[in-house]
């Protein structure tokens, strides 16, 4: 693979996918301390919200230590360089919250919703766009459909006002063959100024190569996390994705040394659970489940004494997709009342 | 004298068309006109059919029959842009109106938790809600009536071939209108709502998943019981609304996750969402009927 001289846009996630693997709990020293050293290691876009975007407060998705809007009232005055950006989900968060997201200084909104409902993503990227924003269409759980139908989602969110367009794997299931497929696709029939994005997750511990895939089929802009903190078995990790970037001759203005210290002096400390491919993540990854719904499964296992794994394999057989988490524990229960055990 | 209601259904599309079939069973309204705008539309030659007047001149091109034919209630299945203008010039003539778009320019109804506050003050317009609010209100409701709900947040799952156009263009008003009804209706001092679409084949049945954080320590036989109750009360117009899990108790949160299956009638099964819209929009009607047959309330004067 011949990367040389391409450039690529890394994006960190570890301030907002990472809140999933803290349970949305990270303070705001620490979400102001990693985002001043990714800053400051060359890091150009940094996520930050709720994990599971604007408003994702909730019994549901679980409470956060802080608002939305503390996090980005702490964070974003700090930045130098760096610009800040805000997940929402159409059904989760609404205009409001954009609203509120472009007064305390965010730049780029990705909208994000599942890969087959675009069209519910209208108002918030036309919004977005049009309050002059780096406007962003997030298409979750790409594995599930065909490039085809990506391409025909994508479509709609370009139409609707959205600068960049990303194929996410949301369930870290995708193999580079595949992201090669979409991303290709996406970059020879979207409009030339349309950017392409790629978000994996590492749950088959595909993240760097499916990345690289993503950027030799065009993608300009990758999501990564300092040391992986993510959702699942997490992230593409940055520091080792900017490692492997330098070696191949393409361009992300990160500071490798830098970043790797992000990672290991910031970010690992303030781990509850090492992230790495347990064989309830890799379940995840095998069997195309949503990320961020590997610690409910695990919560709902050590309640209801059903394995983590067997909830996550069915919920990957029922087709749930992002924003599901309640079936999780209702699944428990009928699984734990299946087997006797309540 | 009969002592059914003689009814108009604004709207000939999926709504409109399964509310006629749930009407032919209803002891209490009797479907006589459906009014749309598309001459050609599907819904109003099967009115046709079924020995329904139809129009496709609006509301507008029933309104000269609104006294000659009696009409005493409406149901507008259209959009909530248009609904006012409806709602009005049937108001005017004392057609009371039941409102499934999301316009709620009349007070929100749920009929297991607040049908007989509006018809025992004979509103003439009444809001359905949600979908996702007609599902999970009610066990809002089951919790607050037992003790205070600080906090209610329901979840609603609907398969995306249940989901119009309408809705997806302007989800946001799904997520406003049923938080504020979990508030004003459910009891909940705060409240929250969510909607996921599920593409998935075959479509999924709706699921709803009811949080609330109660004040205190949960009444947890109280509680159970008033959710047991409140079921039995939804499942007379929904047979389908039924409790797959819970209530759950773990600290001051109380969980129940509910399935909605539909009659099937227009409609298919999975769709509940649908499903539990019309037959609230129809059980909401047959109260105004059921009151106004033993004299409880007073139907509008009509001019000579």
């Amino acid at each position: 693979m011949n990367l040389n001289g391409k450039k690529v846009t890394l994006h960190d996630m570890c301030l907002r996918d990472g809140m999933h693997a803290k349970r949305h709990q990270i303070s705001l020293d620490e979400m102001v301390n990693i985002a001043t050293a990714m800053d400051d290691a060359g890091i150009p876009l940094i996520e930050v919200t709720h994990g599971d975007g604007l408003g994702g407060a909730s019994v549901n998705y679980g409470f956060p230590a802080h608002s939305d809007e503390e996090y980005l009232d702490a964070v974003i005055p700090k930045m130098k360089n760096a610009k800040v950006s805000a997940l929402q989900l159409p059904g989760i968060g609404t205009l409001d919250h954009l609203r509120m997201a472009k007064d305390f200084g965010v730049s780029t909104i990705r909208v994000a919703t599942h890969c087959t409902e675009a069209d519910v993503s209208e108002q918030h990227i036309g919004m977005s766009a049009k309050m002059g924003m780096d406007t962003v269409g997030f298409l979750m759980m790409a594995h599930m459909v065909s490039p085809e139908k990506i391409l025909e989602q994508a479509r709609l969110m370009e139409s609707y006002g959205a600068n960049c367009i990303y194929c996410t794997d949301s369930a870290g299931y995708m193999l580079p063959d595949e992201v090669t497929a979409k991303i290709g696709l996406l970059r020879s029939e979207l409009k030339p100024e349309t950017e392409i994005g790629f978000h994996g997750h590492h749950n088959l511990g595909m993240g760097i190569a499916n990345s690289l895939s993503a950027i030799e089929a065009g993608a300009a802009r990758i999501d990564g996390s300092a040391a992986g903190l993510g959702a699942g078995a997490g992230n593409t990790p940055l520091e080792v994705f900017v490692a492997v970037l330098n070696r191949m001759g393409v361009e992300s203005g990160v500071d490798l040394y830098k970043i790797s210290d992000v990672a290991e002096d910031l970010v690992v400390p303030m781990m509850d659970q090492p992230i790495r491919i347990d064989r309830d993540a890799l379940t995840l990854g095998y069997a195309g489940v949503y990320s961020s719904f590997l610690l409910f499964a695990k919560r709902a296992s050590a309640k209801y004494g059903v394995s983590a794994r067997d909830i996550l394999a069915e919920l990957g057989r029922r087709g749930t997709v992002g924003g599901q988490e309640d079936m999780i524990e209702d699944l428990a229960l009928t699984m734990a009342k299946e087997k006797g055990l309540i | 004298m009969t002592k059914k209601l003689k009814a108009v259904i604004i709207g000939p599309g999926n709504i409109g068309t399964d509310l006629l079939m749930k009407m032919q069973r209803s002891e209490w309204i009797e479907p006589v006109w459906m009014v749309g705008i598309d001459p050609e539309s599907e819904g109003l030659k099967r009115a046709r059919e079924m020995g329904i007047n139809t129009s496709a001149e609006g509301v507008d091109g029933v309104l000269p029959y609104v006294i000659k034919d009696d009409i005493r209630i409406a149901f507008d299945a259209t959009s909530a842009y248009v609904h006012g203008e409806n709602s009005r010039k049937l108001n005017e003539l004392g057609v009371i109106m039941v409102d499934l778009t999301p316009a709620a320019i009349g007070p929100f109804c749920v009929p297991p938790v607040n049908l007989k506050e509006h018809t025992e003050t004979l509103k003439l317009n009444v809001n359905m809600v949600t979908c996702g609010g007609q599902a999970t209100i009610p066990m809002v409701a089951a919790v607050s009536q037992v003790q205070t709900v600080e906090y209610g947040e329901i979840v609603a799952t609907v398969s995306s071939r249940s989901v119009g156009p309408g809705t997806r263009q302007n989800i946001d008003e799904f997520t406003r209108t049923t938080s504020g009804a979990v508030e004003k209706v459910g009891g909940a001092k705060k409240g929250k709502a969510i909607i996921v679409i599920n593409p998935a084949e075959p479509p999924l049945m709706m699921r709803d998943t009811i949080h609330c954080l109660t004040e205190d320590e949960p009444d947890q036989v109280a509680i159970t019981r008033s959710v047991h109750d409140m079921v039995a009360e939804v499942q007379k117009y929904v047979p389908g609304y039924r409790l797959v899990n819970g209530p759950v108790f773990d600290g001051n949160r109380v969980t129940m996750f509910m399935e909605v299956e539909g009659l099937g009638d227009f409609l298919p099964k999975y769709a509940g969402n649908l499903d539990i819209m019309t037959a609230a929009g129809l059980r909401t009607a047959e109260m105004f009927a059921e009151e106004a047959a033993n004299g409880a309330i007073t139907l509008p004067a009509r001019g000579e």
